[in-house]
């Protein structure tokens, strides 16, 4: 029988990516504590499922590799063998090719993968120890052995009239009403593909008239371990059980005939005044069940992205029509419409926020594969290293998540490789062997912070001008100022690379600047503190959004423009004779520092009729870490916006991020200050 | 039965042989714009200018939340201006996933035209602009320049 699984495809994928993540960490778990055995059933338990998802999907490569991997495991459960890093190494092997083979199925570009190499390996492995076949019996899916149970509830069903007279039709046809109790197997992951091939397993003989739970919570794998279901027949019983316990981790727990003329006399199932009491009182007794065990689970919907980003888009045009109301109300001066206005606008602000928190997602999603990047590297490098995460439930808006990969993989690779010292240099300096790698992330206010922090050998200060004077990214003059912390920022500069030798690992021609670049195009920040002999740390800013972000609104001639605040250090007002010239440019002094001052009417080709006016406001904006002056006709204030595309027509234009529809139904322009000057 | 029959013959012809097209002014020139790019035409809203943008485009709009650039042909193709007035409209059209807008001095109707009243290009028009220009079509004795949106927009459709 040749079954259509393609709707079930996607289920298949999540879940098995899950598995993969739990299999990653637990065999990592497993490496540093060999005899945990309750880790071993965690990898077991993921290996054994995946096996079992992936035949029912016809992926035999996947199945078979697993069920070798499961063989060696069940042995290490046994303690028939011991976790040794040869073991754990072949494990991790696997545990690759799984994924290159998900990934292959995900993208379409599938071809059964030629497996013979690992499973050769694991048979080594496993043959290694020769009382392994004892335990062979293990790996194929038990269901744990219910106490015989026997159906005596006939209240299991709750039949209509209407069932009542198909039964009695099928009956003198000579059908026989069957009522089977399936069980599934408690790690059972698709459940309702499971219950999706019993129907279509009994249908080739019979109708199945009633299910419990009902058929289309069935489909959904809304049930427990077992379920009920009554099916007209002409076939033998025994041999539909027997069917019905060929598919895998499905078994037939108890059947029976019913029979028609008890039900009806008994009275208890033909309810049809009180049935839909009954059954609710039913449902609930079955609801305080599965709540029960719902208890750990966290419900959730998987939804596509692009519906997501559609509601943002839609809140964002609401928050706005809601600001042209206030407007209308206040020029029109409608006080009976100010209640209304203030409903609307505290049902908008918390649609906002929900909206917000839907799309953000916990930073787990990111730092999940570290700890596996973490541990081969390490291994491949030779250094012993104790990597921690901290704070991996903190959120973030999904495009930041998406976009925050990359750096962060940078910045390990750079502690691990540069950072760390290697075990020996460490007991020389009288440091512990193993070195600390510490990845946390964590809310403050507006923002997440994420800091990568190693207890390595730190920055060398020398070296580091050193380079870049050798790069000529300095000059000798300049570098006899430089305080610690401006050679240390040396670092970021474009064509930087502290690596004295080119390894695989890091350093590689692209350098801390196109973190920082890339950091910086989220609206981030990042700096570094470092301490000779005790470490680094690298630490990031992010915002935790960018759809809507704060902004300051400033206006020159009668065009208003939104600067983000990000971007903005402080607003100040000076008059014309603060500002100096300094080879033709204007600057100003503030605190002791000069900033080159510019004026965003002539930036943006306004007429700059150089206004006498005895006082200007100068909105200091960070450019990188220079401080710039801007000089603007009014600051309007600060406002909360929505980020809007200008689109691929207007793409690309220098000095200009984006575009807000602004209260009054005017489009203006948000500027760019990295690209503004 | 036979009424059917005409009636298929008609909407084959419409596809083959005519093409509905909203003429407008520009200047002191009428041109067209095939009417399964236009998505809308609007009274001028306000334009708000972007800098450093090509000089022919004016600035971009909201259009019920979503931003849309205008772009003026007045300048792209070096006609007199006549300022706005109650005449002046904006014509909102899509193409594939980019949305634009034109302004224009007054949207004169729309036209059927025949695929024979066709003139093209090369034949009778011989600039710069050619290229943005599909055809020129005779109207009684009107001539309306057909525009090449795709072209305008400088879109590449592979």
């Amino acid at each position: 029988m040749k079954m259509d699984m393609s709707q079930y495809l996607d289920v298949f994928l999540e879940e098995s990516k899950d598995h993969l993540r739990n299999l990653n960490a637990s065999l990592l778990n497993l490496e540093k504590n060999p005899r945990d055995n309750a880790g071993l059933n965690e990898i077991f338990r993921a290996a054994h499922t995946l096996k079992g998802m992936s035949s029912t999907m016809g992926f035999n490569d996947l199945a078979d590799l697993t069920h070798h991997m499961e063989n060696v495991l069940s042995d290490l459960k046994e303690g028939l063998l011991e976790a040794n890093s040869y073991v754990v190494d072949t494990l991790f092997e696997c545990v690759d090719r799984l994924q290159i083979i998900i990934d292959g199925i995900e993208s379409g570009t599938r071809v059964d993968a030629d497996n013979s190499e690992l499973i050769m390996k694991l048979e080594t492995i496993k043959s290694g120890n020769y009382e392994a076949a004892a335990v062979l019996e293990n790996e194929l899916p038990t269901i744990e052995p219910g106490e015989s149970t026997s159906i005596n509830d006939d209240n299991v069903f709750s039949f209509n009239e209407y069932d009542i007279t198909v039964m009695k039709e099928a009956l003198s046809n000579g059908y026989s009403i069957l009522h089977f109790k399936i069980g599934i197997d408690p790690d059972c992951m698709m459940k309702a593909v499971r219950a999706f091939m019993v129907f279509k397993t009994l249908e080739e003989d019979g109708e199945i008239i009633k299910t419990n739970p009902s058929a289309q919570d069935l489909d959904e794998g809304k049930f427990d371990k077992e379920f009920d279901l009554v099916l007209l027949t002409r076939a033998d019983v025994s041999n539909l059980a027997d069917r019905i316990n060929n598919v895998s981790e499905v078994k037939v727990m108890a059947s029976k005939t019913l029979n028609l003329d008890a039900l009806l006399t008994s009275g208890t199932s033909l309810r049809t005044e009180n049935k839909s009491e009954v059954a609710s009182s039913a449902a609930t007794a079955n609801d305080a069940d599965n709540n029960k065990k719902a208890h750990k689970i966290k419900q959730t919907v998987r939804v596509d992205i692009d519906r997501l980003d559609n509601l943002m888009n839609l809140v964002g045009e609401l928050v706005m029509h809601k600001g042209r109301l206030e407007q209308i109300g206040a020029t029109h001066k409608v006080t009976d419409l100010n209640e209304t206005i203030e409903q609307i606008d505290r049902i908008s602000t918390d649609l906002q926020s929900v909206v917000m928190k839907v799309r953000m997602v916990p930073i787990e999603q990111v730092f999940n594969r570290f700890p596996r990047m973490v541990r081969d590297l390490a291994k491949e490098l030779d250094k012993e290293v104790d990597f921690l995460i901290e704070g991996k439930e903190t959120e973030l808006d999904r495009t930041v998540i998406d976009e925050i990969g990359d750096p962060l993989v940078h910045l390990l690779r750079n502690a691990l490789d540069h950072g760390l010292e290697s075990s020996s240099e460490r007991v020389a300096k009288g440091k512990p062997r193993q070195g600390n790698l510490i990845l946390r992330a964590r809310h403050e206010g507006n923002n997440v912070y994420i800091e990568v922090e190693d207890d390595g050998a730190g920055i060398d200060q020398d070296k580091v001008i050193g380079k870049a004077l050798e790069k000529g990214l300095i000059t000798a003059k300049e570098a006899e100022n430089l305080t610690r912390e401006e050679s240390i920022n040396l670092l970021f500069l474009p064509g930087f690379s502290t690596a004295n030798n080119v390894t695989d690992v890091s350093g590689r021609g692209v350098g801390l600047d196109v973190v920082k670049t890339k950091i910086e195009s989220l609206n981030g920040e990042i700096n570094v503190d470092s301490r000779p002999g005790q470490g680094t740390m690298f630490r990031i800013k992010l915002p935790l959004t960018l759809a809507i972000i704060q902004a300051l609104m400033v206006s020159v001639k009668d065009e208003i423009y939104a600067i983000p605040l990000t971007s903005v250090d402080e607003t100040t007002m000076i008059t014309k004779q603060d500002i100096k010239m300094i080879q033709s440019q204007e600057v100003i002094m503030l605190r002791g520092n000069v900033l080159p001052l510019f004026r965003l009417a002539r930036l943006i080709d306004l007429p700059d009729d150089l206004t006498e006016d005895a006082e200007m406001y100068v909105v200091v904006v960070r450019k990188g870490d220079r401080q710039i002056g801007l000089v603007v006709d009014t600051l309007i204030g600060q406002q909360e916006i929505v980020i809007k595309a200008l689109g691929k027509i207007l793409a690309g234009i220098s000095g200009i991020a984006g575009a807000i529809v602004a209260g009054d139904g005017n489009v203006r322009l948000i500027l760019d200050i990295t690209t503004l000057f | 039965m036979d009424t059917a029959i005409d009636y298929k013959d008609q909407e084959q012809q419409v596809t083959d042989d005519v093409v509905q097209v909203v003429a407008f002014q520009l200047g002191d020139e009428e041109y067209a714009v095939d009417i399964l790019n236009v998505q809308e035409i609007n009274r001028l809203l306000n334009v708000t200018r972007v800098p450093r943008s090509p000089d022919y485009i004016d600035g971009v709009v909201n259009l019920r939340g979503s931003i849309i650039p205008v772009i003026n042909l007045h300048t792209k193709f070096n006609l007199n201006k006549n300022g706005e007035d109650e005449d002046t409209r904006i014509i909102v059209f899509q193409f594939e996933d980019v949305k634009a807008g034109i302004i224009v001095d007054k949207v004169s109707e729309v036209l059927h035209l025949h695929r024979s009243d066709i003139e093209e290009t090369s034949k009778v028009y011989n600039s710069m602009d050619a290229e943005m220009i599909k055809g020129v079509a005779k109207v009684e004795d009107r001539l309306l320049i057909l525009l090449d949106l795709q072209k305008l927009l400088g879109i590449d459709i592979i």
